[in-house]
């Protein structure tokens, strides 16, 4: 190798590791596959099928049940408008995905955060992951995406999911972390086993904080659905991508909208699930 | 009485190298200059807690008591040494094995409340049900009881931080004392209440300690209130612990002069008991003799008066110089027909000095310590009342003889001195007529029964000691 013009071929590496991997591994990535799509069809399935209107309700239901009835008016008024924008159906096939994404990434984020919180070297390995995954341009997963899952919602899933993922394993971590010291020894000394302690002193004192980072990674993953629009995953992401390539202005902003609406609907309602957590309650009880 | 609690050779060392730390602190280094291995914490700690015992842990901020009490039930691990709780050595107990310890025999009140914030005051004072598994409804039942007891009748349903910092105190005493545990560890468990609270809860516990023949370890800053609570008193400085004593030891005999100068402002009346500064008397006098031995009893020990007493000791009154001159000149063959009574204040071993003030102030004669079946165990001249208030130089248990506390009447140095060696019971200076007439017949009735003068003086003290905080 010639040092003064050094060429290292990481990409070709990591192109033979895939290729590799993909081989070794289809069937981990074929249950994958139909894990996420399965929940994806199944999901677009409930939201597409009722008329709008009734679905309509139902969101405004669970944002008035959630964070009041001003956000349950946004709520529908905003969808309304999105159907005004002809944006429904894609709007609906994009909350599925999220939605989808955001579960599995919270599936794995809360635990791997707990872990990180107990465990030091567990969080000694996972933060420079984390920050690797967080600093790669998003659009450098699609394509071990698509080399993976071909085109369709998985890969788009898939990497929404590893986008969304940081903030909510340290978000978690942080959470655990801060729960103040001696009321976990309050748990210890009276003999509370470090399951009890977990599940009723430090989860439920680290609530609030979880759920800002529940609410990060949803924002982070609404983000992606423009990108995941490009695999060929639809939604309001393949319409803003379908405007971008026939420079259909109408067509993009109509869906950028929407996005809007969902962004919108989801953080609102997601922070004030926050709120509803028996600390903030208590909190609020001490306030009033 | 069984050793429930036992620390020997504890070391807790926070750091990197503990290890290191204690190897040379054993080799004799100064902890201070070995901060950059670790925090010594806990040094050489070893004690024995005894069952029903209250074991007070003192010292100043950063001495390292809330550390040591944390060993006690393994929240944190020794470095070194061993704590065994009932039996169990808890340095090296299996996790389930601490559990159990924990939940069934050792609670902990602890010095910032660590109350759940997200639970109700009454579901914090039933934590402890919960994690021995009891029923919901009999365990919030009962938690209510609890907070009755500390003073929060219908506190239940705010949360801890509607509450003020003495009263989230009381919550975390509560939730302690629900788990019925055997053994109490307390961390400065009274430090964030008021006075008056403060007082009742001292009291309090005493109380349940007594009742319950609970064990309790409690950590203060407060010498007042170690003085108070404590059977024994562990003593800490840097993370040693410098002295282990009774309150009264601590007080007449400091084992350093740190140690002189933390009591020297302790309220020492509250301390000291009747028992610590009384002195024997050879001013006594048996029923039967006559009138001359008594003469020359009197003028051996140097006194004017002297204390009848029977073939047990009892104590049956007194006699005066005057009355036994008069009998001597009239012939009488015995003392029994000019014994008095009414000059004379019994009081128990136990009574604190705070009580003998007043009684001791209007007595003419010195105040006669009994016991419990009327035997003479001593008396308390007032110069020597007078002296305990005054502060011990380090090391000395005995009091010396305080000059200026005679009375006008003219006593010759030499005999004031000669008086309290032999702790003559009837000195001029004494029996010197102060004119009370209210107070001697103050005195007289209650010394009719000296339980009775006792109760009322207790009750006195305490409303003054209220007052005084
Ligand atoms: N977790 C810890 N890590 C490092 N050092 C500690 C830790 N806890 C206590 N220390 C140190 O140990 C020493 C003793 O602390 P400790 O809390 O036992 O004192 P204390 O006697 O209870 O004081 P206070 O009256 O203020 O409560 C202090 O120097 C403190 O800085
Ligand atoms: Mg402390």
């Amino acid at each position: 190798m010639d040092f003064m013009n050094p060429r290292l071929p990481v990409g070709d590496w990591v192109n033979d590791f895939l290729t590799w991997f993909i081989g070794a591994f289809q069937w981990l990535l074929d249950i994958i596959n139909f894990i996420l799509s399965g929940l994806y069809e199944v999901l677009y399935l409930v939201f597409s099928s009722p008329i709008y209107l009734v679905m309509i309700i139902i969101l405004a239901a669970i944002a008035f049940f959630a964070a009041g009835w001003k956000v349950a008016l946004f709520t529908l008024i905003g969808f309304y408008f999105v159907r005004a924008l002809d944006q429904w159906d894609n709007t609906m096939s994009t909350l599925a995905l999220v939605i989808v994404a955001v579960l599995v990434a919270l599936i794995i984020a809360i635990p791997l955060g707990i872990l990180a919180a107990k465990v030091s070297w567990v969080s000694t390995v996972v933060k420079p992951v984390l920050d690797f995954m967080q600093s790669m341009p998003a659009l450098a997963y699609l394509v071990p995406a698509i080399l993976m899952f071909s085109i369709g919602q998985t890969p788009g899933a898939v990497a929404t999911i590893i986008f969304a993922l940081p903030p909510g394993v340290r978000l978690t971590e942080l959470a655990i972390r801060q729960v103040n010291t001696e009321v976990v020894e309050a748990g210890q000394a009276f003999g509370a086993s470090s399951g009890h302690i977990l599940s009723k002193i430090q989860i439920p004192l680290a609530m609030p904080t979880i759920m800002a980072g529940v609410n990060q990674v949803i924002m982070l993953a609404l983000s992606m659905v423009v990108l995941a629009g490009m695999v060929g995953a639809g939604g309001l992401g393949g319409a803003v991508v379908g405007g971008i390539q026939n420079v259909d202005v109408p067509l993009a902003v109509e869906a950028g909208l929407a996005v809007v609406v969902i962004a919108i609907f989801l953080d609102r309602v997601t922070a004030a699930l926050g709120r509803k957590t028996p600390i903030e309650r208590a909190r609020k009880a001490a306030a009033a | 009485m069984s050793v429930v609690v036992k620390a020997s050779h504890v070391y807790k060392v926070f750091g990197k190298r503990p290890n290191e730390v204690i190897k040379r602190l054993e080799e004799g280094a100064d902890r201070k200059d070995l901060t950059k291995l670790g925090t010594a914490a806990v040094i050489d700690a070893s004690f024995e807690v005894e069952e029903g015992e209250i074991f007070v842990v003192m010292g100043l901020s950063g001495s390292g008591k809330s550390t040591l009490i944390r060993t006690l039930n393994g929240l944190w691990d020794t470095s070194g040494g061993s704590v065994e709780v009932l039996g169990t050595d808890i340095s090296t107990a299996d996790s389930s094995t601490l559990r159990k310890v924990r939940g069934k025999h050792v609670s902990m009140v602890f010095q910032h409340f660590a109350l759940l914030p997200h639970r109700t005051v009454r579901e914090n004072a039933a934590y402890s049900l919960e994690i021995q598994g009891m029923p919901k409804n009999q365990r919030l039942e009962k938690a209510e009881e609890w907070l009755k007891a500390v003073g929060l009748d219908g506190w239940g349903d705010k949360y801890p931080q509607q509450l003020s910092g003495g009263m989230q105190q009381r919550v975390g005493l509560a939730r302690a004392l629900a788990a019925e545990t055997d053994i109490l560890l307390m961390d400065e468990a009274f430090s964030a209440l008021d006075p008056l609270i403060r007082r009742e809860m001292q009291e309090q516990l005493v109380e349940l300690q007594s009742k319950l023949n609970k064990t309790i370890i409690f950590i203060t800053h407060d010498l007042n209130e170690a003085m108070f609570l404590g059977d024994r008193i562990a003593v800490m400085r840097d993370g040693r612990i410098v002295q282990i004593g009774t309150s009264e030891e601590i007080l007449t005999q400091p084992a350093d002069d740190y140690i002189a100068e933390f009591v020297q402002d302790v309220d020492r009346t509250r301390v000291l008991t009747a028992a610590s500064i009384m002195r024997e008397t050879k001013a006594t006098i048996s029923i039967e003799a006559g009138p001359r031995l008594a003469m020359r009893t009197l003028e051996d020990s140097n006194s004017s008066g002297l204390l009848v007493l029977d073939d047990n000791r009892t104590v049956l009154g007194m006699v005066s110089d005057r009355n036994v001159v008069r009998a001597a000149r009239e012939g009488q063959q015995t003392i029994a027909d000019i014994v008095e009574k009414t000059d004379l204040f019994t009081v128990r071993p136990e009574t604190p000095i705070s009580e003998l003030f007043a009684p001791s102030s209007a007595a003419k004669v010195p105040l006669t310590v009994i016991d419990e079946n009327q035997r003479l165990l001593g008396i308390v001249p007032r110069v020597a009342l007078l002296n305990s208030m005054a502060d011990p130089g380090p090391a000395t248990g005995e009091i010396p003889p305080v000059q200026e506390a005679s009375e006008p009447v003219v006593v010759s140095p030499s005999a004031a001195e000669s008086d309290s060696e032999d702790g003559a019971a009837f000195t001029d200076e004494q029996a010197t007529p102060t004119e009370v007439a209210d107070a001697s017949a103050d005195v007289e009735s209650a010394a009719g029964s000296a339980d009775e003068g006792t109760g009322a003086a207790t009750r006195g003290a305490t409303d003054a000691e209220r007052g005084k905080h």
